[in-house]
């Protein structure tokens, strides 16, 4: 399962230690064990050249949906993990809400299982509630011993305020975090798409800002109350932003992450842009595309670490579930594919440095879920996770950060073909993906 | 005027004026797509329509073999009466499809059914399904026409552009005319479909509700107006007795009693004594004012029956006038493109 490997002439990039430099790094037996100039090859090392290519570490996602167990016509623990190893992703966070839900130590244990060997580290979230049904909590001592590096609802919020506040109490002494669907229900109201100009042309139901804003602003004060740590997923508005920002200079134990497709597109994107009008169902995503303000408020966020990651709550959906009438169609946006080339095009405009977007794909989402702490249930070892210091995971992200590309869902690994990106030419590609010292995705021939 | 013979005289074809212009539109999809010329050729078209309806037989082969499907997911009594009569008067063959008692009850897609009914032959599919924009998924599917009976939340061409005949019938051009729409515009389609049309016909309107049933962002005003998806700039106002002073048209809309269900609305009484078009309301507006109402009325809701049967209704012609209205489309659709 692991590797020996001699990666070569690549531009070395590692936020958690400020490098930047041309240098080889030697991965032995699945760590890191060498970084240098003209490093000479061992007998055994796999050579990879990286001439010409950023060497990062590898991505690591907080906000995926595998679809796996009970859903495999969507995605598939190959077919998911091999489009996060196409994406730079060498460390997946599989969300709960599967068929059934993940709930028990024995579903936590099937899912690793299931992910053994496969072409990204998986580790599971679990439910905050028995089969998420938001009102009794499920046994997250048990859980967490499992290997859940998080609890989460996703899909719902937790939207019992009630529920909401013993889940924050008992999380207090249990070192993981309540990844939150920040979404009341009674304000989102069957809300198709973000409630404003573009949803009062099509008639569509509209979600409005206030639904994400007012569970942000209650779990805060649920987490300050209790001391446990808050994660807030997926974050689509300025308000909301704004609310955690503060929560944060409070020195609340508060972190966030943001989507691509937040920091990318608005809500027009559900009408397109022609002449004629649109109900695109591959811009169907909870929470909804939002306004310009708000991507720009999302951009502003994560450059300035308000936001810890950006996570691509990849929501693989078949043909069918979109191919339908909006209102029916399914929520969720393919993304582990994409994430790299909008991330990099935000890097291409000027809005991020590339220190700062491979550090919200890296050590951001491991130091706020303070992931390198774990120890894995197969007994592997953490440390250094999302950083390229001696002893950490061999795992890497080669990158091509000014490389154009045409989104192209056809193309992918995942059996989820859709996103609003389809077409759109960005800026950056995953050369190829190495998880621990072993190539999982080569597409240098192709640059 | 120019008239154009577009089937053999045997019952005598309508006497349409022949346009240079093709009609450029496969669909009628929605309002907003349509410009004002193109408007005003849709009611010129039910002008001929109408003279065919005068007739003592009035029928035209103008469509003869032609096949139109009435595809109905929702209830309907007019528009789904008056597009198989406008099929038949025009000699089309019309097919009535409705969800009860076909294969959607079995569970099939609304994709798969509009694939069956393409295969059939059908050369338009007229559709109302509640869901907005499911005739936009229709029109990718299939290569038929589609017409908009309605849908979900978002349009209902055929009604609006009824509604523009009825005011160009009592006023002629509506440049400056100023169209009072009283009711719940958040979730009716009429108002959606109504704003483009007589906004583009050059009327001024303002909306009347209570806050709740206004898009919070046109209420209020501010740079979403400008955005390029936004609807057309109308004004809005919670206030019936000031908004009516001087209309030149009150239209007022069905108040859903599922609106009382979401909070949006304390009681039907509290909402008929805010903004019930009542004799005396009506009285505020211009002396030559119309009223209109899309039906079907809740009377003694939203409007009192004294003003729905009073000399300044035009209630009943907006049924009728809807009958040549949406001849006038499915010719247009059909046979426009020459």
């Amino acid at each position: 399962m692991s590797g020996d490997a001699l990666i070569q002439g690549g531009h070395v990039v590692d936020p958690s230690a400020a490098l930047g430099a041309t240098l080889d790094l030697r991965v032995r037996d699945g760590r890191i064990v060498e970084l240098g100039a003209n490093l000479a090859p061992g007998a055994d090392d796999a050579l990879i050249d990286a001439s010409g290519l950023v060497v990062a570490p590898g991505f690591v996602d907080l906000h995926t949906h595998l679809r796996v167990p009970g859903e495999e016509h969507k995605e598939t623990m190959a077919s998911g993990t091999a489009a996060a190893a196409r994406g730079g992703f060498t460390t997946v966070c599989a969300m709960p809400n599967t068929q059934p839900p993940v709930d028990t130590p024995a579903m936590v244990a099937s899912v690793l299982d299931a992910a053994r060997g496969a072409d990204a580290r998986v580790l599971p979230i679990a439910a905050v509630t028995v089969g998420r049904n938001g009102r009794e909590l499920a046994e997250l001592a048990a859980l967490r011993d499992a290997g859940a590096v998080a609890v989460s609802d996703d899909g719902d919020a937790v939207a019992d305020t009630g529920v909401a506040r013993r889940a924050f109490e008992y999380l207090a002494d249990l070192d993981i975090p309540l990844a939150e669907h920040c979404e009341d229900p009674l304000l989102s109201g069957g809300g198709v798409m973000h409630d404003g100009v573009v949803s009062a042309r099509l008639g569509l139901r509209g979600q409005p800002t206030l639904a994400e804003l007012s569970i942000v602003e209650r779990d805060i004060a649920l987490a300050e109350a209790s001391g446990a740590a808050l994660h807030c997923c997926h974050l689509s508005t300025a308000a909301a932003l704004d609310a955690v920002d503060r929560a944060r200079s409070r020195g609340l134990r508060v972190t966030a992450e943001v989507t691509p497709h937040h920091l990318w597109l608005d809500h027009a994107a559900v009408a397109g842009c022609g002449e004629e009008l649109r109900y695109d169902t591959a811009a169907k995503v909870n929470p909804p595309l939002r306004t310009r303000a708000d991507v720009e408020a999302c951009i502003d966020a994560l450059a300035a670490g308000v936001v810890d990651a950006v996570a691509t709550d990849h929501a693989p959906h078949a043909a069918p579930d979109k191919h339908c009438e909006f209102d029916a169609a399914a929520f969720g946006i393919s993304g582990l594919e994409s994430a790299w080339s909008v991330v990099g095009s935000l890097v291409a405009s000027g809005r991020l440095t590339l220190t700062q977007a491979i550090a919200r794909l890296t050590i951001g989402p491991v130091e706020a879920w303070g992931l390198d702490r774990r120890t894995t249930h197969d007994g592997e070892d953490l440390r250094g996770l999302g950083t390229l210091q001696i002893g950490a995971p061999g795992d890497l992200a080669l990158l091509a950060p000014e490389v154009q590309t045409i989104i192209d869902p056809a193309r992918w690994a995942s059996r989820g073909k859709h996103t609003p990106l389809a077409g759109q030419q960005l800026s950056g590609v995953v050369a190829a993906t190495i998880l621990r010292g072993r190539l999982v995705w080569d597409g240098r021939a192709a640059l | 005027m120019v008239t154009e013979q577009i089937a053999p005289q045997y019952e005598g074809p309508p006497q349409v004026a022949a346009h240079t212009a093709t009609w450029r539109h496969r669909h009628l999809l929605d309002v907003d797509s349509l410009e004002r010329g193109e408007i005003e050729r849709v009611l010129e078209t039910a002008r001929a329509m109408q003279e065919v309806l005068a007739r003592p037989v009035a029928r035209t082969p103008a469509l003869r073999g032609v096949i139109v499907c009435n595809l109905f997911y929702e209830a309907s009594t007019r528009t789904r009466a008056s597009f198989e009569l406008a099929g038949k008067v025009l000699g089309a063959d019309v097919i009535n499809v409705s969800a009860g008692g076909s294969s959607v009850e079995k569970g099939e897609s609304l994709v798969d059914t509009v694939k069956t009914i393409a295969a059939v032959g059908a050369d338009v599919v007229i559709i109302r399904h509640p869901a907005s924009g499911a005739p936009y998924l229709i029109a990718q599917t299939i290569d038929s026409h589609v017409i908009n009976a309605g849908d979900g939340q978002h349009a209902h061409p055929t009604q609006a552009l009824l509604d523009a005949f009825i005011l160009h019938d009592a006023f002629g051009r509506l440049d400056g005319r100023r169209v009072v729409i009283v009711g719940d515009m958040l979730h009716s389609r009429v108002a959606r479909s109504n704003l483009w049309a007589l906004t583009r016909l050059g009327a001024e309107v303002t909306l009347v509700a209570p806050r709740p049933l206004l898009p919070a962002w046109l209420a209020r005003g501010g740079e979403e107006r400008e955005h390029p998806l936004a609807l057309p700039n109308v004004s809005c106002d919670s206030d019936l007795d000031r908004a009516i002073v001087g209309a030149d048209a009150v239209m007022a809309l069905r108040i859903q009693r599922e609106r009382m269900r979401g909070a949006l609305l304390p009681s039907a009484a509290e909402y008929a004594r805010r903004y019930q078009l009542t004799a005396e309301r009506v009285a505020r507006a211009a002396p030559h004012a119309v009223v209109m109402h899309p039906g079907p009325m809740n009377e003694g809701v939203e409007i009192a029956s004294e003003v729905a049967h009073g000399a300044q209704s035009r209630i009943e012609a907006q049924v009728s006038a809807g009958l040549a209205i949406r001849m006038a489309v499915l010719f247009l659709l059909v046979r426009g493109v020459s």
